[in-house]
């Protein structure tokens, strides 16, 4: 009885166990056999050419800023191809489109225009023809005048720093503009001045330039050099700091008088309600105009404070400034308590120069198909004045404005009046534009007479959270639609979380658009977290935007080659890349699955396992790898007169499912050719002149050859820009692939327990039958290939050379119009 | 065959920047190098295909490949190639007595004669194949059956046979190694095919049929070697190994006539051990070398192929041919290649004629056809 079991056992295993196993074990052959056909090596190449590409952005030299001394810097390495698909941008105002190099142009106290004559001269192309103002020989009474030269010299943050011969070198860069300044204008100053912001500055020089001298802050007292020469000494009691919620900043001091002042500044819309009313009107004016001739504006006013409001004031302040819960809250509460019932005394305007060449770079952007939305937390007067400098806004575009002023005309109520206004813009923009088709309103025909959108923070706020739900969802969606069928939008007022919320909604829209933002401040970070791409610009206001962001320019200007020559071409290397590497583990594969209806699909592998190993890391990488790095299928010069191009990318437009098929077929096709040209070949294997055969071996050898030349010389006809690397990778990789062969075959390898390969690769070239099917199949595979391309739309050197021409005849393209240059006329088709 | 342009991008000067800033230390490390490499203007070939320029190409290609092509089919057209099948599993098959009745065991050969008639001469020097089919030699577990390193004379591996080669390895009775181990070698081809003329005046003559020079000069020489030791007999060098199943008799008696192909060296055994690319094959087993006194080598006429039947292709439902053929410098008979360069050299001549008709028609075209402004 014992002997039964065991045999029963076996008997089990065999007759029912086995067959399964089996068939586990034929899977997981399979799975080995064909995983080569999952481009696992793909991860490692597209990893390599996105690492090293970015090296590129970092060396070009276009993207070097003299000024700062530093290039371009390239914190991700991931979203090189998303330059290249870029439908949205949201961008800064300040220090993005313009240089956040603040200059003060004028000011004006008690109604009065003071201007600063010698300086017009300095700002480029800029002349002051104003006809309304004729105030400017008329003077405010002495008195006012020098306490608004005082409330500049005392109303701020600045600090000064002494400058040496080599001072500016050694200055914190991080937070100051001293530096620059000085460079800019080495007789006009001798100290630095450093401050979290650039206006201040330009405050503190625009007082000095009336003789008001800020000396410096020692111990809490400030001292200011008046225009006797005299050096005025104030206590600085409290700073009551700026914040974008309140929009203003304020100092308390007490005079050698024994007086307490307290100077505040701060945007208009914040100022204005604060003051005795009487004085507004006279300087709203001022204010208005400046604001839009694109400048920044400030008030400032003041206020003596009774011993017993200061005890009260100081009191409050410190409490909140100790108390553990909700400071910022509480600070703020004392903070509104103190600055009312202040006394209007002027308004200054600075100057914020726009970027150089920030309207080309905006139209190229616009005529590349993307659609460029201003993010500001400025006046919607300054910024739209400034859209309108860069080109954003054109003569001849409807603006529809959506803005609290809009809203509260017609006196009903906002919520009403902002549905009746979304609906009414939606007919216009959406509804009534001419329906075309997608690939007519990417041509930008379209984009010189579109619409124009603006909105503020506000408006904003009641779109997004409307108080009934469906009303919510609805005006979402009308908003959106409204705004992507404009060509700019402008969002004014905003706050930072504001900014983020927009990228938001556009980013989620349906699509789901790559979208870019750009800004230099610590405000945009959260916008440039937000969006697909994110871009820091270098500028005055700190590192947090740069630090934050995914790439980082010195200037706006370098987002055009940026986005139109590097995204391009990176996004086509990276198409070219991932296809170029389905294809040809497609055609490398499918000969081997052929070949399992040959072998009793017994799971045994074409190629030897040499071959299976290094195809894919040795003989056909770097081809593939320098051509993603080094291709430019249309010159750099080229992409970048030709804006338009950036459109025929758009939309993911190389990676479809057409392109996708055409490769796959090609694969396909290529898979076929190999094996069974060389199946046929081998219904007679005696291909040696000396009647000796080939055994499967060198089959696999064959339609290796093939497959190794076929991929490769794809890669040389795709390729429409060889540099030596490319020569040298490509022809490099054939002959490595000759050597290895012959290498790999030329020896018994002791530690190999297979010889497989002993000297099949040397006979079978030995054979002219094999050379012959090998210089067959090749031809055969790259024919249609050959078609295809001579088919296609001559482009390159051709389209270049035209380029030049024409770009000689048509001249100098007309820069950036001035900033004065516009008018009102300009605003005059607003839409209210 | 191309058009290019040669555009060798002109290098800018040194920024004109840097010498404006003073150039500190400083400011020297964080500029990009102005290399051409870095800054993406290496000198570049940009090739264009258009139909101008690959037309001549086609051309070429079809005036070349055509001539190739008619050369190839005639020389393999050329080529005389004679198959015999004696499986005999057909009734009337003199072979088929011998099929039905085979067992391994047993040890009187069976032997059985076919006639044929060569209709023509065949010159030069003769191939003698014997083809089987449905024999997938290339089957995984079949081709992985093997010990090259025994094969190749390594002591260690005679005695100790890869574990590749279960369940050839070692003999079931005697736990002896198996010498040659393995699937391969035990299903060596052993059928034994003698060819006899028979003369128009009624007497045969049998045909010297050579076995050498049916392998590769490299699998003789180096990749194939008996164990060396300081033993002269073969037979004590394979002292302590079995012979494979189905062999009837041991690797040292393959061919006892000439020790030069004996044991692994035998060129039988070398061919049969390179293994076939598809399950229909060939695989060379005689040379008829050309005599240089008679005219042709085998002469047309009755012969006579004595077949001792050994190895039964029944079971799997295989096919046994013989064939004659001769040789050409692109090997055997096959019209495939002749064929297919025809018909690619067609198709690129047509293309040509088609590219031509393009190129004449729009040749405005490409001059017009640009980024549109």
């Amino acid at each position: 009885m014992s002997g039964v079991e065991p045999v029963c056992t076996k008997l089990y295993f065999q007759n029912v166990l086995l067959p399964y196993l089996k068939m586990f074990t034929d899977f997981l052959s399979f799975m080995v056999l064909f995983n080569f056909i999952i481009p696992v090596s793909m991860y490692v190449t597209v990893e390599m050419q996105k690492f090293l590409g970015s090296f590129f952005i970092t060396w070009d030299k276009d993207f070097f800023d003299p000024e700062i001394k530093e290039g371009a810097l390239v914190n991700t390495s991931d979203l090189n191809e998303e330059l290249g698909q870029v439908e949205y941008i949201f961008t800064d105002k300040t220090g993005t489109l313009t240089q956040n190099n603040m200059e003060f142009i004028e000011c004006c106290i008690d109604g009065f225009q003071y201007r600063h004559r010698e300086d017009s001269s300095e700002l480029d192309g800029v002349c002051v023809t104003d006809g309304p103002v004729n105030k400017v020989q008329q003077k405010a009474g002495t008195e006012r005048e020098e306490l608004f030269l005082r409330a500049l010299c005392l109303c701020h943050t600045v600090q000064v720093k002494e400058s040496t011969k080599n001072g500016r070198d050694q200055i914190d860069q991080v937070d100051g503009l001293g530096a620059d300044e000085e460079v800019l204008h080495p007789p006009q100053k001798e100290r630095g001045f450093i401050a979290s912001s650039p206006d201040e500055i330009a405050l503190v020089q625009g007082a000095m330039r009336y003789g008001f001298t800020f000396l410096g802050l020692e111990s809490k007292n400030m001292k200011i050099l008046n225009r006797n020469k005299d050096v005025e000494t104030y206590e600085l009691l409290h700073v009551l700091n700026f914040d974008p919620v309140r929009r203003r900043m304020s100092v308390m001091v007490r005079s050698k008088t024994g007086d307490i002042l307290l100077f505040c500044k701060g945007a208009d819309s914040s100022i204005f309600p604060r003051v005795r009313q009487e004085e507004v009107e006279r300087i709203r004016m001022h204010v208005e105009r400046n604001a839009t001739d694109g400048y920044r504006t400030l008030c400032v006013a003041y206020k003596h404070l009774s011993a017993e409001e200061y005890a009260n004031a100081d009191a409050g302040l410190r409490e909140a400034k100790l108390a553990l819960q909700d400071r910022e809250e509480k600070l703020m509460d004392v903070y509104n308590q103190v600055e009312t019932e202040m006394t209007l005394i002027g308004a200054t305007a600075v100057e914020d120069q726009l970027q150089d060449e920030a309207a080309q770079t905006m139209e190229a952007l616009q005529v590349a198909g993307m659609k460029v939305w201003v993010l500001t937390g400025d006046k919607m007067e300054t910024a739209k004045s400034t859209c309108y400098a860069c080109g954003l806004f054109k003569k001849n575009t409807e603006l529809l404005e959506l803005t609290l002023r809009t809203l509260e005309d017609g006196g009903r109520r906002r919520e009403e009046r902002l549905h009746d206004l979304l609906l009414e813009y939606h007919k216009k923009a959406v509804q009534d534009a001419p329906p075309v088709k997608l690939g007519i309103t990417r041509s930008w025909s379209v984009a010189s007479h579109g619409f124009g959108f603006i909105i503020d923070g506000a408006s904003l706020s009641m779109v997004l959270s409307s108080s009934s739900e469906s009303n919510s969802s609805l005006y979402k969606n009308l908003f959106l639609q409204i705004c992507q069928n404009c060509t700019a939008v402008l969002c004014c007022r905003m706050a930072p979380l504001q900014k983020a919320q927009i990228v938001r909604l556009v980013k989620n829209s349906k699509g789901s658009p790559i979208t870019l933002s750009i800004g230099d401040g610590a405000n945009d970070v959260s916008m440039i977290l937000e969006a697909h791409v994110g871009i820091g610009i270098k500028g005055k206001e700190g590192r947090q935007a740069v630090k934050n962001s995914d790439y980082a320019i010195p200037k706006l200007k370098h987002l055009k080659k940026l986005l139109l020559a590097h995204g391009h071409l990176y996004y086509v290397r990276i198409a070219h890349l991932v296809q170029y590497f389905f294809y040809k583990n497609l055609c490398f594969i499918l000969p081997q699955f052929l070949y399992q209806f040959f072998c009793g699909f017994s799971q045994q592998p074409l190629y030897d396992a040499a071959y299976l190993t290094m195809y894919n890391i040795c003989f056909t990488s770097m081809p593939i790898l320098a051509y993603s790095l080094l291709e430019q299928h249309i010159c750099i010069e080229v992409l970048l007169d030709n804006s338009t191009l950036y459109r025929e990318i758009a939309k993911n437009a190389m990676l479809r499912w057409k392109l996708f098929l055409y490769w796959t077929a090609l694969g396909l096709f290529h898979g076929l050719v190999f094996f069974f040209g060389v199946r046929f070949l081998f219904s007679n294997p005696a291909l040696q002149d000396n009647g000796q055969v080939f055994g499967n071996w060198s089959y696999g050898t064959i339609v290796f050859t093939v497959l190794v030349f076929t991929v490769t010389l794809k890669l040389a006809l795709v390729t429409q820009h060889w540099t030596w690397i490319n020569h040298f990778v490509i022809w490099g990789s054939l002959a490595f692939y000759v050597f290895f062969s012959f290498f790999w075959g030329g020896i018994i390898w002791p530690f190999l327990s297979h010889q497989r390969l002993y000297f099949v690769f040397a006979n079978m070239l030995s054979s002219v039958s094999a050379w012959l099917v090998i210089i067959l199949l090749i031809l055969l595979s790259l024919l249609p290939e050959i078609l295809l391309v001579v088919l296609r739309k001559p482009r390159g050197p051709h389209a270049r050379q035209k380029k030049q021409v024409q770009s000689n005849v048509g001249g100098p393209q007309s820069s950036a119009r001035p900033l004065l240059m516009r008018t009102f006329s300009d605003e005059s088709n607003t839409v209210i | 065959m191309m058009a290019s342009s040669y555009n060798a991008k002109e290098e800018d000067g040194p920024h004109s920047g840097s010498s404006t800033n003073g150039g500190t230390g400083a400011a020297k490390n964080k500029k990009p190098d102005n290399t051409a490499f870095k800054q993406q203007r290496l000198p570049a070939w940009q090739p264009i295909l258009t139909a101008g320029t690959v037309l001549p190409a086609f051309f070429v290609i079809g005036l070349i490949f055509i001539p190739i092509g008619i050369g190839l089919y005639v020389t393999s057209n050329n080529i005389k190639e004679f198959e015999i099948d004696y499986t005999g599993l057909e009734l009337g098959s003199p072979c088929h007595d011998c099929s039905k009745n085979f067992t391994w065991n047993s040890t009187t050969p069976c032997v059985c004669a076919l006639n044929f008639t060569l209709e023509q001469p065949f010159e030069s020097n003769v191939y003698m194949y014997y083809g089987l089919s449905n024999f997938y030699q290339n089957h995984r577990r079949y081709v992985k059956s093997r010990d090259d390193r025994q094969l190749n004379g390594d002591p260690t591996s005679l005695m100790k046979p890869s574990k590749e080669c279960e369940p050839y390895r070692t003999s079931a009775e005697t736990k002896e190694p198996i010498a040659p181990c393995g699937a391969i070698a035990n299903s060596l081809f052993n059928d034994t095919l003698e060819l006899y003329y028979i003369e128009p005046n009624g007497t045969t003559t049998a045909i010297h049929l050579a076995k050498k020079g049916i392998a590769w000069w490299t699998d003789k020489h180096v990749k194939f070697r008996n164990p060396v030791d300081d033993k002269e007999n073969l037979t004590e060098l394979f002292k302590g190994t079995a012979k494979p199943v189905n062999w009837r008799k041991p690797v040292y008696e393959l061919d006892p006539s000439d020790p030069e192909n004996n044991g692994f060296i035998n060129e039988d055994f070398i061919v049969w051990m390179r293994t076939a690319a598809l399950p229909t094959f060939r695989k060379l087993y005689r040379i008829i070398h050309k005599k240089p006194s008679t005219t042709s080598t085998l002469p047309s006429g009755r012969y006579i192929l004595k077949v001792t039947y050994n190895y039964p292709v029944h079971s799997f439902s295989g096919r046994k041919r013989m064939i004659l053929s001769t040789i050409s410098w692109m090997g055997g008979k096959n019209p495939f290649l002749g064929i297919a360069y025809i018909t690619v050299g067609s198709i690129c001549f047509f293309l040509g004629v088609v590219l031509l008709i393009i190129h004449h028609k729009y040749d405005t075209r490409s001059n017009s056809a640009d980024i549109p402004n």
